[in-house]
């Protein structure tokens, strides 16, 4: 069978803000078949959605195609005029992007943005449009398929603009879809069934696909081949259970092994009942004026206690929106909880901040998610780990510099990084700085709020380690709050699931106490395994995916 | 293009300039230059009559011509740069100041003092500013300290708003709150976390500033509310010679350029400032 | 969702209402810092103290300064704008004849500056980087970036000195034929048009580019549209609100520039009367002209934030 795509020796060269060029994309050659589904799976900057998006002859603001073709389907992209390029977008190639939410143009309806690609081409009368793009929302299993158009963007819920996007890519009957990261955005357990539906219409209208994404386990269930990249070069192309089973490039390799599980050496728990390190008694926290019933207008978290022993560590999971941040900045004082007690280290704490004492603020440090907004970029790296040494320690400038010297090294950093500015360092490098910072207060606990969301899969591997080792030096506890299950259960001794700003239950991994509740068990089901059967073998609950899934 | 014509003053300072906004940054030193030395370079004392005939033409000896008096052109717009770029400058660094650093206290304290310092403000800059300072005028009569104040009262609330923006969106950063927690001051919150974040864009907001209020001044002087003989900046240059334009006389067309080529050039060299490469491998 | 903009549009009505009331407390104490006392300045140097003392107690100049205030805002609301100090008329008098004339300058630039800023601004906006775009970008750059004064001398020296098609600083009241009115207002109006559309092109370009940055403008454009759709289908019913606010801001520039605008063409309009009061120190007829000016300000600048949240697709 003829290849419908031929990418060969593909250069994109990006020109930085000091006029310089730099090669982004060095030279990558692949072909697609009629009908194949081929997944680009690399980190961050590896240049998988660039390559992806020269299929339609398109280069973002700032890069050029500099060399190599790109044929699809007996066009070269790199060649054509940009009137030729725009009379196979949308026909013969379409695109679904990572957050529809953002692709939607808000002041029009859905179904006249879906069926918009018919009428750019002239493909159909928007009678005959308007009956196709209602079967394909069928096929995508939207609510209401024959209502759902007529509403705005703004009216319907993220996993349901994913699937939208996906019906107007289709609309056009294109050879080729390119999903580019189309459900990173998204909970776990709406990734299911956004997943399933891509997967259903992709293989009813015998679609190529292209599928750009970070995530190996998302990408075994939906690819034929996998091509993984790294800094704009292909590291290996073959077939999925190839990838999977005897992967050959050491990169794949650190990838399949960032998912392999790590047993968590748990510390036994404490003999001597002394009193825990972090209790927090029926804690209700909210957003809003106090309504008449005396709770706040928006009850973000519910009655929630949770305790954390010294040395032990706890983890706090649940999707978007249940509250788990929310209850981790009240802890820390910087949303005062409506009611509720916090004891820490045995002596009661104030609801905010401002009044707790500098050594009580000092022993409990919290860590954000994103490292780019939680480190000043206007500061240096010696700026910012000094600040709590000088404000916390009243260290002079030489025991700063012993002392940050030795941060780093904790941190597994070099000491040259000292002089640079954050917007110099690596994701991964960002969040090393931001922790070494909370370390530099001495703390006893630490609350990690989302702190491996923003970073690849081999990088949060690496960042876990390190938290583990520390834990072993320094004898500190956390309370890891974070979506992603896996992470949790690589590093605590005890998970709290939330839902809805309540604690549905709480499960000790060491026990071997699998969930019981319905939505633990959905939640935990729904995380993608490298088995490429793992999707279509998963049952669940029809009826409970309805009840907790209001997406 | 523009890369090639500066490129290596910039990329070893590790700044990028390009042609553009240094002729705008050249034409502002200049005017700088003339202020700070008018009295030194003034050909003519600026109240001696020179020329027999007024609204003379330009000749060598008088290089700008004569005003309506007979008066040498030249000097006086020497002298005029004193009073335009003196004054608005002053102005400007007082608006600024002020209105910088409210802005950004109301961004980090919020509540009420926000509230109630953004209404008034608000109000404040719901008043036409040409308006504001003719009332004051009225009020108080002009002189230079009058008109500095004036000036810069007028636009405070700019100054406060644009600042004030910067800094919320600063204040969302979680830096700010790590910090907040840590226990920081409302000082240190203000000049160490905030200020370093927002300092070029700010410095850019001055240079408008600056333009506005030396449009405004020039306005108010050419009205004859501003700078009072017998001192005369452009804007009352313009005004005294008024008579000289249906004859198309330099005096009155002298002046006009003096304001336009320095505004012009401010707004040049705010559009064109040298930014910072980030790139650092860059060779 | 609808429940919001009924709530967000009374609440932006109800701003505008405080600020017009600190706005009129500070124009009224502006204008009664005057050193000196007003009933001696009034009187003249000869007056006896009797005679000053029965002014003041007549204009009620012995009472505290906020019963004064009080007593001029309850004035304005009445309709009732105080006798003017230099030739003893009502204030409204004065003002009913100039506010027309002035209203009449403000609408024809308005008329013609509109349609012709949009057409400018999102033209620009959609060949970014273009000869064109260039040309209008520098052109309206050096227009906001000199005096009014000097707009209308450059204005007067062609038009008059040079080309000699209309008259100089001159503004009669001779009308006889629509081609006296034409040339009559053609000075001013070109110069105020110049002034307020360099602005709206400015803003108005800025607001489209800034839509045409979207991820959802992309995606058309990966949907094959073209440029024009891209603008017209996709930028511009995003960008409604801010071009909207963006032309009744740039509006508001007129009340600034009609104050030097009629000085310098003489034209008998509200602003010119004030800065007639400002030179004899006519403190009502200031006061009242302050608030008209004030009042123009305040409707156009909460008309552009209702309109801009009447636009907001989201909240629809």
């Amino acid at each position: 069978m003829a290849n419908l795509v031929e990418i060969r020796n593909l250069k994109v060269e990006a020109t930085t803000d000091s006029g310089r060029r730099v090669e982004i994309i060095k030279g990558v050659s692949l072909t697609i078949a009629e009908g194949e589904s081929v997944a680009f799976i690399g980190e961050s900057g590896s240049g998988k959605t660039t390559i992806a998006m020269t299929l339609m002859g398109y280069a973002r603001a700032g890069c050029r195609i500099s060399g190599g073709d790109v044929w699809v389907d007996g066009d070269n992209m790199v060649t054509l005029s940009e009137k030729q390029r725009a009379a196979i977008r949308g026909t013969k190639i379409a695109y679904v992007p990572q957050s529809a939410a953002a692709a939607f143009n808000p002041a029009a309806t859905i179904m006249d943005q879906v069926i918009e690609v018919t009428r750019i081409h002239g493909l159909m009368s928007p009678a005959a449009a308007r009956r196709k793009a209602i079967e394909l929302f069928r096929a995508l299993s939207l609510p209401e398929p024959a209502a759902i158009g007529n509403r705005y963007p703004h009216q319907v819920s993220g996993g349901q603009l994913q699937r939208l996007a996906a019906a107007m890519a289709l609309i056009g009957n294109p050879k080729l879809v390119i999903f580019d990261e189309p459900t990173t955005a998204l909970d776990v357990t709406t990734q299911v069934e956004v997943l399933r539906a891509f997967k259903a219409v992709i293989k009813q209208y015998r679609i190529a696909c292209v599928y750009v994404s970070h995530d190996l386990a998302v990408v075994a269930q939906i690819a034929d081949r996998i091509v993984v990249l790294k800094s704009g070069q292909t590291q290996e192309i073959g077939t999925t259970h190839d990838i999977l089973t005897q992967p050959r490039h050491p990169y794949t390799q650190s990838l399949l092994a960032a998912f392999k599980p790590k047993p968590h050496s748990r510390t036994a728990a404490p003999e001597s009942p002394s009193h825990p390190l972090l209790e927090v008694d029926a804690m209700t926290v909210g957003y809003g004026p106090v309504q008449r019933d005396g709770q706040p207008l928006i009850v973000a978290v519910r009655s929630v206690s949770l305790k954390v022993e010294r040395g032990r560590n706890l983890g706090i999971v649940g999707e978007s929106g249940c509250g788990k941040s929310t209850l981790a900045r009240a802890i820390a004082g910087i949303h005062p909880a409506h009611a509720g007690d916090i004891i820490f280290d045995g002596h009661e704490l104030w609801n905010t901040a401002r009044k707790r004492t500098r050594s009580q603020l000092r022993e409990l440090q919290i860590v954000f998610q994103h490292a780019d907004t939680a480190l000043n970029p206007a500061k240096s790296i010696e700026d910012i780990l000094g600040r709590p040494l000088a404000f916390y320690h009243g260290m002079d400038r030489k025991a700063r510099d012993v002392r940050i010297n030795a941060l780093l090294d904790m941190v597994h950093l070099p000491r040259t990084v000292r002089h640079r500015h954050p917007g110099e360092l690596s994701g991964g490098e960002k969040q090393r700085i931001n922790f070494a910072r909370a370390l530099a207060a001495d703390p006893k606990l630490i609350l990690c709020d989302e702190i491996t969301s923003a970073l690849d899969t081999v990088v949060t591997a690496a960042v876990i380690e390190l938290l583990k080792e520390l834990q072993r030096e320094l004898g500190l506890s956390y309370v890891f709050i974070s979506h992603d299950l896996s992470v949790v259960e690589a590093i605590c001794d005890e998970i709290i699931v939330m839902y809805r700003g309540q604690k549905m239950e709480e499960i000790t991994p060491a026990e071997r106490k699998a969930p019981q509740h319905p939505y633990s068990k959905l939640l935990f089901s729904s995380v993608p395994r490298l088995d490429p059967s793992w999707l279509d073998a998963l049952r669940q609950d029809p009826d409970q995916v309805r009840d907790y899934c209001q997406r | 293009m523009t890369k090639r014509a500066t490129g290596l003053i910039g990329s070893r300072l590790g700044y990028r300039i390009n042609l553009v906004g240094l002729i705008g940054f050249a034409v502002v030193l200049f005017w700088a230059v003339i202020a700070l030395f008018a009295a030194d370079l003034i050909p003519y004392s600026v109240g001696e009559i020179v020329d027999t005939d007024y609204f003379g033409p330009m000749h060598p000896g008088l290089w700008l011509g004569s005003d309506y008096l007979g008066r040498d052109m030249l000097s006086r717009i020497l002298m005029g740069a004193r009073y335009t770029v003196g004054i608005s400058l002053a102005a400007v660094t007082i608006a600024c100041v002020t209105g910088v650093v409210l802005g950004m206290a109301a961004a980090v304290v919020r509540g009420v003092v926000d509230s109630v310092l953004s209404r008034i403000l608000d109000a404040m800059n719901s008043i036409p500013s040409k308006l504001f300072g003719l009332m004051v005028v009225a009020a108080v009569g002009s002189s230079i300290p009058v008109l500095i104040l004036t000036l810069s009262a007028i636009y405070i609330p700019g100054a406060y708003r644009f600042s004030r923006s910067l800094a919320v969106n600063i204040n969302t950063m979680e830096f700010m709150t790590v910090a907040r927690i840590r226990g920081e001051s409302l000082a240190y919150l203000i000049g160490a976390e905030i200020l370093p974040n927002i300092i070029g864009p700010v410095l850019a907001d001055l240079g408008l500033r600056f333009v506005f209020i030396v449009l405004l001044l020039s306005g108010l002087s050419f009205l004859g509310l501003g700078v009072q003989p017998p001192y005369a900046d452009w804007g009352a240059l313009v005004r005294e010679n008024l008579g000289g334009l249906p004859f198309g006389a330099p005096a009155v067309i002298v002046p006009s350029i003096a304001i336009a080529t320095l505004t012009i050039s401010v707004n040049l060299l705010i559009d064109n400032l040298p930014r910072k490469i980030r790139d650092r491998s860059a060779p | 969702m609808r429940a919001r903009v009924p709530s967000l549009v009374l609440s932006r009505l109800l701003i505008a209402l405080v600020t017009l009331v600190i706005v009129s407390f500070a124009v009224f104490f502006a204008t009664t810092l005057l050193p000196g006392d007003t009933a001696s300045i009034l009187l003249g140097q000869a007056a006896t103290p009797e005679a000053v003392a029965g002014l003041r107690t007549a204009m009620h100049l012995d009472e505290p300064a906020l019963f004064r205030f009080l007593r001029w805002c309850l004035g304005l609301l009445r309709g009732d704008l105080g006798t003017s100090y230099a030739n003893n008329m009502p204030v409204a008098t004065l003002i009913a004849g100039r506010l027309v004339n002035t209203l009449k300058l403000a609408g024809l630039t308005a008329l013609i500056s509109v349609p012709l800023a949009l057409t400018l601004g999102i033209t620009a906006a959609m060949w970014r980087g273009s000869v064109y775009d260039r040309i209008v970008t520098i052109v309206t750059i050096g227009v906001i970036s000199v005096p009014e004064f000097v707009v209308a001398t450059s204005a007067v020296l062609l038009f008059a000195v040079y080309l000699k098609w209309l008259p100089a600083l001159s503004f009669t009241n001779e009308i006889h034929s629509f081609y006296d009115l034409l040339r009559a207002y053609a000075m001013p109006v070109i110069t105020l048009t110049f002034v307020v559309s360099a602005q709206m092109i400015r803003m108005g370009r800025a607001a489209v580019i800034e839509t045409l940055n979207t991820p959802y403008v992309e995606m058309a454009l990966l949907k094959g549209a073209s440029r024009p759709r891209l603008v017209l289908k996709h930028a511009l019913p995003n960008a409604l609100g801010p071009i909207v606010n963006a032309m009744a801001l740039s509006l508001s520039y007129l009340l600034g520039g009609v104050i030097i605008i009629e000085t310098i063409f003489n034209y008998p309009g509200i602003a010119m009367l004030m800065v007639d009061a400002v030179s004899t120190r006519d403190l009502p007829l200031i006061q009242s002209c302050a608030m008209i000016f004030c009042l123009g300000y305040l409707v156009l600048i909460t008309a552009a934030d209702v309109i801009a949240i009447l636009a907001n697709p989201r909240l629809r």
